[in-house]
């Protein structure tokens, strides 16, 4: 099998083909009409899932203060973890992005988007043998949004003002109008869990595909399969183990001698020699998550557009993917908006590197000597190597960039959101909307690049009550544009998330949800042999 | 005027006349307590000084001003530094290290898990590491600046001066990835099968073994020569005991001091220094739990932590001078 055929044979594998699209493309790259359709079954028949066995994850991001509570969790392991055990209302659909039932069957809003009425599935059943009722979801909501909340969901519901039980509905009002409360709900902490969790938040007690057998923080986690799952079309395996592995040597070094199924984060600079062992699958998804260098709106000398223009102008983009991802991301536009995200504004013209335009704006902006920009390898692996490199291109500009390492300790308190020069990471979120109110809005608290424009938020505003999908993808537009050509945000690449897996699994879903298949890995996942 | 204290001390000074080393040890001991208070007091300290606090880099991107009020509010994080320090003092003289800020489980429950895993390779490397390195010391002595003595030296040498990361993944890329004979990742957990846990330790104790051997066959070696050159070494010679005789007799016990002064402290950074290989490895021992706590300032943890690693070194070292003390007569009666 040539490469570009076997690559549409894994699409169909993992559903992302159908059979005229599969044959389409395998003859244009050279097979005859019947050896495509013969080899469509054979990868059709490949998919058909496999029951059984025991899967082990090698993961990174787990630390020895994790709990299981799902309103404290902050790390990339409770993250895959909890969606092993527990569900939430709403599921993002894997490629569209939109909101799909979970244990909400279906969902209304109201004319302006205020009053939602969510259907709750019946016949479920949680691991204890109890049934998931209606005051489950209210008592779990209520966990996460009550004044006593430590959950890292608060900020995502602020705009909750009242959770009730209506004839057996849920009936959430809003504040104010929200077109996107149901991707709200998809967020992994707002795990529904018997009684809300209230008696015994870290139980992991819920209705997911694997029970929890054991779990022992920063070290591992161990399930077994939920024999009464509610779905059928995950879980497949008989067990799953999840081994914290913080270093990436470690985690190739397991991959590649076959003594884990899965590893996360591949660092992209020893990708080409994790491909040179035979057994070794990797799993790139295009990700919503960003690397960024960030300008205070309002401090001198960035409170000057002209400046701003002509640091964003002075950005060699291509370069940085290549240098900085080893490849394994996209350009960035100078908005925090990438096209995996509902009604992503198009026929927005991509912004280059042009020494000669960023040296115009430098020329304008009337600015003298150099400018000042801090990094630390925290903001996101190898910010220090990317500010040289932006520190080389602006220099072609005529731009001086004078570049101070700051320590890695305490950079998220003292340099990130407080000097007015700075690398940093965004990691997405699951709508336009929460991205712009999280750091766009003038009131927002991570407002990082200080952008206050009063039109801005009120498109903002306007934008999320808009039920009517295509005005309301007209007003993104408008606000890509804003902050593209007045902020303070120099976006230079969005990074893809880089994982990998042994060749006897499948059905790994490019989720572009978030990193791990959206941290679906596990149930997903199957064994062939 | 008759010091009021004069009776303590003379009774001070008969009980060191008649019981030297009983006094030794309760003075050491007490001047211990001391130190892990001061300690204590330094580490507490330090985490207030690190910036941010708990609430703040537990919930990170995700805090939001009431989350982070409610997280100190329950854990009274709100309250002075002083209050706070002698309320968390007044459980630990109590035997009550408190509960974990971020699990909320109980200290002490988790070190004890922790703690056995670190006890357990430290025990296994340095049960292969000092025999050997004393061992080899003495051999290199016996051919000194002949072959072995060379090999011996560049080989151990070498195993030094390779970061004992990098060893890790040599032994990893060898024995786990090409030959497949070795077990790894290493994580052990509660009621893994004896044989499968002794496996697992395998390559983490290969590369401690390494990592210390040089240091303390080196001092083994350069001790035992400076006693060579002595005179009773000569009159050793000279009434004609063979050469490895004489070293093991007469050479060894006045050598003694210097070397285990090395092993104790080659022993206390098998249990306290060795995160890095614990990374590698993926093995749950005490370092990397006590650099979690320290990301997230998780106070109770860390200062548990900082407390038992202090106590280590200061056990060992206290080990390390009266084995020197009793080995050397000298030393037992200072002037």
């Amino acid at each position: 099998m040539t490469d570009p055929i076997k690559y549409f044979a894994s699409r169909v594998s993992a559903h992302e083909m159908n059979r005229r699209e599969f044959i389409g493309r395998s003859m244009a790259a050279g097979l005859t009409l019947a050896a495509a359709t013969s080899l469509y079954g054979k990868s059709a028949m490949a998919q058909e899932p496999k029951r059984g066995g025991h899967l082990k994850l090698g993961l990174q991001g787990g630390s020895s203060t994790d709990v299981i509570d799902p309103a404290k969790s902050s790390s990339q392991f409770t993250f895959a973890m909890n969606r092993n055990w527990g569900d939430t209302l709403v599921e993002s659909h894997p490629t569209s992005g939109l909101a799909v039932p979970a244990l909400a069957e279906s969902w209304e809003p109201n004319a302006d988007a205020s009053v939602w009425t969510f259907k709750i599935r019946k016949g479920v059943e949680f691991h204890n043998g109890s049934e998931l009722t209606i005051d489950d979801v209210i008592k779990t909501l209520n966990r996460h949004t009550d004044e006593k909340s430590e959950s890292g969901a608060l900020g995502v519901l602020g705009s909750i003002k009242g959770i009730e039980n209506k004839g057996g509905d849920l009936v959430i009002t809003l504040s104010e109008g929200n077109a996107d409360l149901p991707l709200l709900l998809s967020d992994y902490h707002l795990v529904i869990q018997p009684d809300g969790g209230y008696d015994d938040p870290s139980s992991g007690i819920g209705t997911g595909p694997f029970k929890v057998d054991n779990f022992e923080a920063g070290v591992r986690a161990t399930f077994v399969k939920n024999e009464n799952d509610w779905r059928s079309d995950r879980g497949y395996v008989d067990s799953v183990e999840m081994i914290v592995m913080n270093d990436a040597t470690a985690r190739m070094a397991a991959l590649s001698s076959g003594q884990v199924h899965f590893i996360n984060r591949v660092d992209p600079k020893t990708v080409s020699l994790l491909k040179r062992a035979p057994n070794v699958d990797i799993q790139t998804t295009s990700g919503r998550g960003h690397y960024v260098f960030i300008m205070h709106c309002n401090t001198a000398p960035f409170d000057n557009n002209d400046l701003r223009l002509a640091l964003k102008h002075a950005m060699d983009r291509e370069t940085m993917v290549e240098k900085i991802l080893g490849g394994y991301g996209k350009v960035g536009n100078d908005f925090p908006i990438n096209e995996t995200y509902a009604l992503f504004p198009e026929g927005i013209e991509q912004r280059s590197y042009d020494p000669d335009k960023a040296a115009f704006h430098f020329k304008k902006s009337g600015h003298d000597g150099s400018v000042l920009l801090r990094t630390s390898d925290v903001a996101f692996p190898g910010a220090v190597d990317a500010a040289v490199l932006y520190q080389e291109s602006a220099k072609k500009a005529g731009i001086d960039i004078e570049i101070k390492r700051e320590p890695g300790d305490g950079y998220w308190s003292n340099v990130w959101n407080v000097q007015p020069f700075s690398t940093s990471y965004w990691g997405g979120r699951p709508t336009q909307d929460q991205m712009y109110s999280t750091a766009y809005l003038s009131s927002a608290d991570w407002n990082d690049t200080r952008f206050f424009n009063t039109d801005f938020d009120k498109v903002l505003l306007e934008a999320r009550a808009e039920l009517d999908q295509n005005k309301r993808k007209e007003m993104y537009h408008d606000m890509a544009l804003m902050v593209r050509d007045t902020g303070g945000l120099i976006l230079p690449m969005f990074n893809d998330f880089v994982n990998a897996t042994t060749t006897n699994v499948s059905g790994f879903v490019q989720d572009i949800g978030n990193d791990m298949s959206n941290g679906y890995v596990a149930t997903r996942l199957w064994l062939n042999s | 005027m008759a010091n009021p204290l004069a009776g303590v001390y003379a009774a001070r000074h008969r009980l060191k006349e008649s019981h030297p080393l009983t006094v030794l040890i309760v003075e050491r001991l007490g001047l211990s307590l001391l130190l892990l208070w001061a300690v204590s007091v330094l580490i507490f300290a330090g985490i207030e000084a690190l910036p941010g606090d708990f609430a703040q880099t537990y919930l990170g991107q995700s805090a939001t001003p009431q989350s982070i009020a409610n997280i100190r509010a329950d854990l009274g994080l709100d309250r002075p530094i002083t209050t706070r320090y002698f309320e968390w003092l007044g459980g630990v003289v109590q035997g009550d290290f408190g509960n974990s800020w971020a699990s909320g489980a109980p200290v002490t429950e988790q070190i004890t898990k922790r703690l056995g895993n670190s006890l357990f390779l430290a025990f296994f490397a340095a049960a292969i590491s000092v025999p050997l390195a004393v061992g080899l010391g003495m051999v290199a002595v016996h051919y000194r600046n002949r072959i072995p003595d060379r090999v011996i030296n560049i080989l151990s040498l070498a195993a030094i001066s390779l970061p004992e990361f990098f060893i890790g993944y040599l032994l990893i890329v060898f024995f786990a990835v090409q030959l497949g004979v070795a077990t790894f990742p290493s994580t052990v957990y509660d009621g893994m099968p004896w044989s499968e846990r002794m496996a697992a330790i395998a390559l983490p104790t290969a590369t401690l073994v390494m990592v210390v051997l040089a240091h303390m066959m080196r001092m083994t070696r350069a001790a035992i020569i400076s006693v060579m050159s002595s005179a009773y070494m000569e009159t050793a010679e000279l009434k004609g005991l063979g050469a490895f005789k004489a070293i093991v007799k007469h050479a060894a016990p006045n050598a003694i001091a210097p070397i285990v002064n090395v092993v104790a402290l080659n022993l206390a950074y098998l249990v306290v220094g060795v995160v890095v290989v614990e990374v590698v490895f993926v093995y749950p021992g005490m370092g990397q739990y006590m650099v979690d706590a320290v990301t997230v300032r998780d106070m109770p943890v860390v200062q548990a932590c900082g407390l038992i690693f202090a106590a280590v070194y200061i056990l060992l070292n206290m080990v390390a001078d009266l084995v020197a003390i009793i080995a050397n007569p000298r030393l037992r009666h200072p002037r």
